[in-house]
């Protein structure tokens, strides 16, 4: 099973720079999850972005701001495991380095499913 | 609660059972004390929790109990000695020591030898690796291989007490020994793979996982052993064969061929991992082994936009290296094929023709046959192989392809 997870946060957050023992950290966490065989990808997110629309097929970019993205993704993993659960728990060693914020798991829906 | 066990099982358990085969010296005793420490997570966790470092907790229990059996024994071994030589206690800090996060890694690899180790049968080191590698419980293996329960759990219990009676060292081999061992190892991961991905019956949704299964034991198996090219190879081919999942079988159940999948449906993340896992082998410049050579014709495959853009020339070429290397009827007729492409139906029949009896009853022969000489036009002997070959193969979806193809000529 694959699953996505995504971490948000507010369009301000995206900008603190995160700190070196921090990230040191969750390199070390990349690579282990990486060598486990679990890790597919990973990567973070630019602030803000693009925002499109479609009406009728056409679509359009849409200039800013938007006020509704008060909650942007701005960072994901790509995993697969064998269930919902060990995604969970790998969730947890993550949120363990970063220390606080949110996120949301969602599997990716595979030909069996 | 159970399921969230089991999720920390699955990443935990062949880092704890390596740790503590290290520290008894003895694989099969090291895989009971693990079984031990979940015993405990499973009677413990529901009342008071997951604990917030799940996986150190086992590892916790896990030595505890190491470090106990040890010392019962060294007091048994004293007393049966009679007058004491000083007791060597265990050193709890040495324990820590052999923990610690390079060891453990060395460890895991070493777990991954003796659980493929060549003085067990197949279907033991099979079910062996699945188990202390994975994490398996024994039901799901039973499920995946379609075998009694009871059967896998004897296979463990005998392929342990092999294991103890042969001696075997708990460590990784090297010089002249290492490339046939290495090669054991990943025949093991190779035919995972392939229980899951030629799945001729059982619960398709339980082989695929199956096919999950080894893809993960094979990258682990990259981060352990990164030097060794075959390892690299083989996780390539499992990337990119996993990279046609979706394509190969129909709406209505059938088989796919190759020639004729929806290539958009080939995963496009398992391929380019294919390709980098590919890169790294030929990286570490040593001649291509018989995975390398396989993972290369995959990637040519995964590399053409259509069936029609095939190389051929470069796939056949790769086949006449791998032929070199595995001589066997099986990789001969995929040359046939191969050649086929390449150079016309009458040279892939020439080869087809000069293979022995080996293949006589593998319905792919007959198939392969039947359709180089409905190329060649000759269309009632066609009929009569694919007719043959309907007869010997063992899946329903293909027997069907098969006689329509008959039915075609």
């Amino acid at each position: 099973m694959r699953f996505m997870m995504m971490t948000s946060g507010d369009e301000s957050s995206a900008q603190t720079p995160p700190d070196p023992q921090m990230m040191a950290e969750m390199g070390a966490f990349i690579e282990e999850m990486s060598k486990a065989g679990v890790l597919l990808a990973t990567g973070g997110l630019e602030p803000g972005g693009t925002y499109v629309q479609a009406t009728g097929g056409k679509m359009e970019v849409l200039d800013g701001p938007y006020a509704e993205a008060k909650e942007v993704v701005v960072g994901f993993a790509l995993i697969e495991v064998s269930s919902r659960e060990e995604a969970i728990e790998l969730s947890r060693r993550f949120w363990a380095i970063v220390g606080e914020g949110k996120g949301v798991i969602q599997q990716v829906f595979g030909p069996e499913d | 609660m159970r399921r969230a066990i089991d999720a920390v099982w699955r990443l935990e358990s062949a880092r704890i059972t390596a740790g503590l085969a290290r520290l008894v010296r003895d694989v099969g005793l090291a895989e009971e004390l693990a079984q031990d420490a979940l015993v405990q997570a499973l009677e413990q966790w529901p009342e008071s929790g997951v604990p917030d470092n799940p996986g150190a907790w086992l590892m916790a229990v896990a030595k505890r109990r190491g470090i106990d059996r040890i010392r019962r024994e060294q007091r048994y071994e004293a007393k049966l000695a009679e007058i004491g030589h000083r007791l060597e206690t265990v050193e709890e800090n040495a324990f820590d020591a052999v923990l610690d996060e390079g060891a453990i890694e060395d460890d895991v690899l070493r777990l991954v030898f003796t659980a493929c180790h060549p003085v067990l049968s197949t279907p033991a080191r099979v079910a062996l690796t699945l188990r202390m590698l994975g994490g398996l419980a024994t039901d799901e293996i039973a499920r995946a291989f379609l075998v009694p329960e009871a059967t896998v759990a004897q296979r463990i219990v005998r392929a342990k007490r092999t294991l103890a009676e042969a001696d075997v060292p708990f460590e990784t081999p090297v010089g002249a020994d290492r490339a046939a061992r290495l090669a054991s190892v990943l025949e093991v991961v190779y035919l995972i793979f392939n229980e899951g991905y030629a799945a001729t019956a059982g619960d398709a949704l339980v082989r695929a996982d199956l096919c999950l299964e080894a893809l993960r034991l094979g990258r682990m198996l990259a981060g352990l052993a990164p030097g060794e090219p075959e390892v690299h190879g083989l996780v390539a081919l499992m990337e990119i064969q996993a990279s046609r999942t979706r394509a190969r079988t129909g709406a209505d159940g059938r088989p796919v061929p190759l020639a004729e999948q929806n290539r958009g449906l080939w995963d496009r993340l398992l391929i380019r991992r294919g390709f980098a896992a590919l890169l790294r082998a030929q990286r570490i410049g040593a001649p291509p082994g018989p995975y390398v050579l396989q993972a290369a014709i995959a990637a040519s495959h995964a590399q053409a936009a259509s069936f029609a853009e095939t190389d051929w020339r470069q796939i056949a070429g790769l086949y006449e290296l791998l032929v070199r290397q595995t001589p066997t009827p099986v990789v001969e007729l995929n040359r046939a094929v191969a050649v086929a492409m390449a150079e016309g139906p009458a040279r892939g029949l020439e080869i087809v023709d000069a293979l022995g009896p080996q293949l006589k009853d593998y319905h792919l022969l007959p198939s392969v046959r039947g359709d180089l000489l409905a190329r060649l036009g000759r269309s009632a002997e066609a009929r009569a192989e694919f007719e043959r070959a309907a007869e010997l193969t063992r899946n329903a979806a293909e027997r069907q392809v098969l006689l329509d193809r008959a039915a075609a000529q």
